[in-house]
Parts: structure tokens; C-alpha cells; sequence
């Protein structure tokens, strides 16, 4: 694997944002007004609950952590999708560039962009609604970093079926996060879901993050158990995605899409 | 008219492409049929047929981007299939059908690239690249905004940029004005014949090929019809020009086949 090659997939992402007003503001669009909502939305439940709940923390919390996810998921797939739209793969793939390094470097890409998703998360839901991470403690890294990989490998799997499928295909991978969300119990715990829905739960590694944030938020402790089971699930998910990726991008060599992938399929 | 000038390497010395029992199937459909060629250094070899023949095929195996069904590739003794990477350093290519992305500019689709192909010296290979195919003007110029000729002359900077031992171009001169195309084909003569480096080209234009290859290599149906000098193989097949035996291989491949 060879650095400068990598480098030059980020190179080209941030060529992009850099020149491109449409591709600046998603970056911090969609963040800003889904804190400022859940901000109000949080501020309005503990004017009225009279329950003595914080629900800045709690809903504004985990609205932060899942969209940190999903701008790590599409950090990765909008990477790959540039690649689609300009019809790029022909000359991307016939270089020295190998898969991994190709792959890394969408995941570098992903690493910028959501770090700026993260960041203007973070000073609004701090500055306007009094968002405190130090409720969470250092256990605050652990959740980030189990999202962030649960992210990297959704978005190389959605990559992977945008390469195999077609350019089409980009509508599969939109709504992959919405299908997940309430499987991932990221407003409410896994004891209120039905139980097969709590067994495709515990498959998911966010759902270890948002039950053991509401459980320091009862004062309560995270269990190191759940937390290594969510971190070992994220890492399994990641290696399985590039393997994943790996094999869709074998095929596509085999039976020619690669050469001629703007055709969706050869047959 | 240019002068081709003479080899500067050893006769004996090794192929830089190497084609071996090259055979490409689509379900039942033969695209390529058993091929084998080499290409020598400083050797402008001509691979010519009609529309479907498997030209675009045989490029994107040696490209890598497509599987042969069977056969083996090497570029420079390195087996494509098992060294792809190190095959493909000292590779490059050129086609009217990959354009360079358009919405990056010609000096940031360089840089991109020249990263990827590990140049050294980068900057000022670029800048050298830009003059001589006079696009330094175009520098911060997005591709997608230039005509596609002058997309035509950044493709083959780019195909120029890691100074490839093994340089394909399908149909490279095709967008291009006559003037230009005839400075792009000295461009290339000069190139084969100082850096030590084999070139694949395709073609329709059989002026162009006559002016330009060393040796042809006539496609049908996936399989080499003929081989030969470009000058000399239509008179060995009784035909006037080179184009006439073009139509003909097109037409009546039967009446062609090799002995």
C-alpha cells in the first residue's frame, strides 16, 4: 500500500468541496437544522414533562451521536459517488491504485468531512442549547469512535452495491440509515421493542452506544462487556465490508462493468 | 511525413507487452478468441479492425480492468494478474471514451493523477507536460469546459505523466483537427523512439496508421486476421491502400485468413 496514492483519492475529494459551494453546505446544512430543531424540540419536553428529565442530553445527545454516523456513512459513499457521476472508474482503475488503497482513501475523505459535521454539531448544541459532554464523560470517545466504524463499513457496503448494481443503485443506500434507526433504539431503550426486534438490535453496534449512554444518564454504569461487544461488532462490520467491496469489485472486473459501468449491468 | 527514427535499443531486448493465448468470453459470445502478440520497445505496433472486432476488449485486459476467460498478460515480465500494480506503474493510457473528470481542472486532474502514478518531481512535470501540449493556458481551466480536443490533449498528458514503458491509446487522434492530430502522432513517434517505450494504438484513420505504426495487427472477430508492416501488407493482399484492405477485413474476413 502506498500513501501518496491514497493521499490522491483525498486530494481529488477536497479539490471538489473546496470549489463547490453545493458541496460545502450539505456539510454543515443538514447538521445545523436537525440540532436546532431537536434543540427546541428538547427545551419544549422539559418545559412541559414536569418529570424532572433532561432531554437535552438525552434526545439532543443521541440526535448528535446518529448524525455523526450518518455524515461518516455518506462521508464515505459521496466520496465514492463522485467517482460515479464523473464517470471516473475506467480511469481510477486502469492505475496502479489498488482496492485498499482506493477504499482508505474514501474512508480519509469520510474522516475530514464528518470531523466538520461534528464540530458544527457540537457548537450549536453546546453555545445555544447547553448541550454538556461532560455528562457522558470519557466514555464519550468510545461511542463516537463505535458510530464512526459502524458508519465507515455501511458506507463501504453501500459503495460496494452502487459498484455491483449501477449508478440506480444510489437509492439503496439513502434510506440505509432510516431503516436502521429503530432498530438502533437511539431514542428510546431496546426493552420497549418487540423481541425480534431487540435481537436485530443487539446486532447493531449503535444500539450498545445509545443504551449505555442512557444508562450514565440514570447514573448508572456502561458495562465494559457491552462496550466490547459493540466495538468488536463494528470492527467485524468494517473487515467485512471490505471484503464485501473487495469481491463486488472482482466481479465487476470479471464481467466487464467496470469498462463499461455507465451500461448498469453487461447482460 | 515523420521520420521514424531508428531504434535505440538492443533487437534481442525483452518485450515490454507480452499477449499470450488472450481469450475474452460474454456467455456464449467470443469477444476474444486466443490472441498473442508482443510489443518491442521503441515499436509502434497498430491493432486495426472494424467496429466489435475486440480492440476496446484486448486494451481494457492489458488495462486491468477487465478478466481474460484465459490467457496470461505481462507488462515489462510482470504478470498483469498477479502483479497488477507494479504491471500497471509503467503503464498508461489514452481513450476517447475516458475522458478526465470534468469538474476538477486540468493542473488538479494532473496532480491527481501524477500522485497516483508515484511521479516524481511533480510540479515540474506537469509544467512541462501543460507546454508541450500546449495547454498552460488551460492550467486552471475545468476539463469538462474544454473542447473535446483540447480534453483529448489533457488525456495524453495525463497518459504521458509517469513517462510509461507501455503507452495504449484507443483511437487517441479522433476529436482532433488534422494540424493537431499530426503534431500529437510526432509527439508520440518521438516518444516510442527516445524513451524506450512500446505503444498500442487503435485507429480508423489508416493514413494515420500507415504514417505511424511499426507493425499492424488486423482484428475480426476477436482473432488476428493479419499481421504485417502497414506499408507493405496491402500490396501482399493485393490491394491498393491500406483503408481498401481495412473494408475488406471488414467485409470478407474469409477471404483473409491467415496461413
Amino acid at each position: 500500500m502506498r500513501l501518496s496514492r491514497t493521499m490522491a483519492i483525498v486530494l481529488r475529494q477536497y479539490y471538489l468541496i473546496r470549489g463547490s459551494l453545493s458541496r460545502v453546505l450539505p456539510l454543515l446544512t443538514w447538521v445545523g437544522i436537525d440540532m436546532v430543531l431537536w434543540g427546541f424540540i428538547t427545551k419544549y419536553l422539559n418545559s412541559v414533562s414536569g418529570s424532572g428529565i433532561n432531554f437535552v442530553p438525552r434526545l439532543l445527545g443521541a440526535v448528535l451521536l446518529w448524525d455523526f454516523f450518518i455524515r461518516v456513512m455518506q462521508g464515505v459513499t459521496m466520496a465514492f459517488f463522485e467517482d460515479v457521476w464523473s464517470r471516473n472508474f475506467l480511469n481510477f482503475f486502469a492505475t496502479p491504485l489498488s482496492i485498499t488503497e482506493y477504499v482508505t482513501g474514501l474512508v480519509l475523505s469520510s474522516t475530514a468531512t464528518s470531523s466538520v459535521g461534528l464540530v458544527v454539531m457540537l457548537l450549536l448544541a453546546t453555545t445555544i442549547f447547553g448541550l454538556s459532554f461532560f455528562v457522558y464523560g470519557l466514555l464519550l470517545i468510545p461511542f463516537l469512535l463505535v458510530l464512526f466504524l459502524f458508519g465507515i463499513s455501511l458506507g463501504i457496503v453501500g459503495s460496494a452495491m452502487v459498484l455491483r448494481l449501477g449508478p440506480a443503485a444510489e437509492w439503496f443506500v439513502w434510506p440505509i440509515p432510516a431503516v436502521l434507526s429503530p432498530f438502533a433504539g437511539v431514542f428510546y431503550p431496546l426493552a420497549t421493542l418487540p423481541g425480534w426486534m431487540r435481537f436485530c438490535a443487539h446486532l447493531l453496534p449503535p444500539s450498545y452506544v445509545f443504551e449505555g449512554m442512557r444508562r450514565i444518564l440514570n447514573g448508572g454504569a456502561m458495562p465494559a462487556m457491552a462496550l466490547l461487544w459493540g466495538g468488536g461488532l463494528a470492527v467485524l462490520y468494517v473487515v467485512c465490508a471490505g471484503w464485501f467491496f473487495a469481491r463486488m469489485y472482482r466481479q465487476a472486473v470479471r464481467t466487464g462493468l467496470i469498462a463499461r459501468y455507465s451500461a448498469e449491468s453487461v447482460s | 511525413m515523420i521520420r521514424h527514427s531508428p531504434r535505440t535499443e538492443p533487437v534481442n531486448s525483452p518485450p515490454v507487452l507480452s499477449v499470450a493465448g488472450l481469450c475474452k468470453t460474454y456467455g456464449g459470445t467470443v469477444a476474444v478468441d486466443g490472441i498473442s502478440f508482443e510489443v518491442a520497445r521503441n515499436e509502434i505496433l497498430g491493432l486495426l479492425g472494424p467496429n466489435g472486432a475486440g480492440k476496446t476488449t484486448t486494451i481494457s485486459m492489458i488495462l486491468g480492468v477487465l478478466e481474460p476467460t484465459s490467457g496470461t498478460i505481462q507488462v515489462e515480465g510482470r504478470d498483469i494478474a498477479k502483479q497488477r500494480s507494479a504491471a500497471l506503474e509503467c503503464t498508461n493510457f489514452a481513450a476517447v471514451y475516458a475522458p478526465l473528470p470534468g469538474n476538477l481542472t486540468v493542473y488538479q486532474n494532473l496532480r491527481v493523477f501524477g500522485m497516483i502514478y508515484g511521479v516524481k518531481e511533480l510540479r515540474s512535470r506537469i509544467q512541462a507536460l501543460l507546454e508541450q501540449f500546449e495547454l498552460d493556458k488551460f492550467r486552471d481551466v475545468k476539463c469538462g469546459l474544454l473542447s473535446s480536443g483540447e480534453q483529448t490533449r489533457v488525456s495524453l498528458a495525463k497518459a504521458m505523466l509517469n513517462r510509461p514503458h507501455l503507452l495504449l491509446l484507443d483511437e487517441p487522434t479522433a476529436s482532433l483537427d488534422p494540424a493537431t492530430a499530426g503534431d500529437i502522432r510526432k509527439k508520440i513517434r518521438e516518444l516510442a523512439a527516445e524513451k524506450n517505450c512500446g505503444v498500442l494504438w487503435t485507429s480508423h484513420n489508416m493514413y494515420e496508421v500507415a504514417e505511424v505504426c511499426d507493425r499492424v495487427l488486423f482484428l475480426s472477430h476477436g482473432k488476428i486476421l493479419l499481421a504485417g508492416d502497414p506499408k507493405a501488407l496491402p500490396g501482399e493482399h493485393g490491394k491498393a491502400t491500406l483503408e481498401e484492405l481495412f473494408i475488406t477485413v471488414a467485409r470478407e474476413p474469409l477471404t483473409l485468413e491467415m496461413g
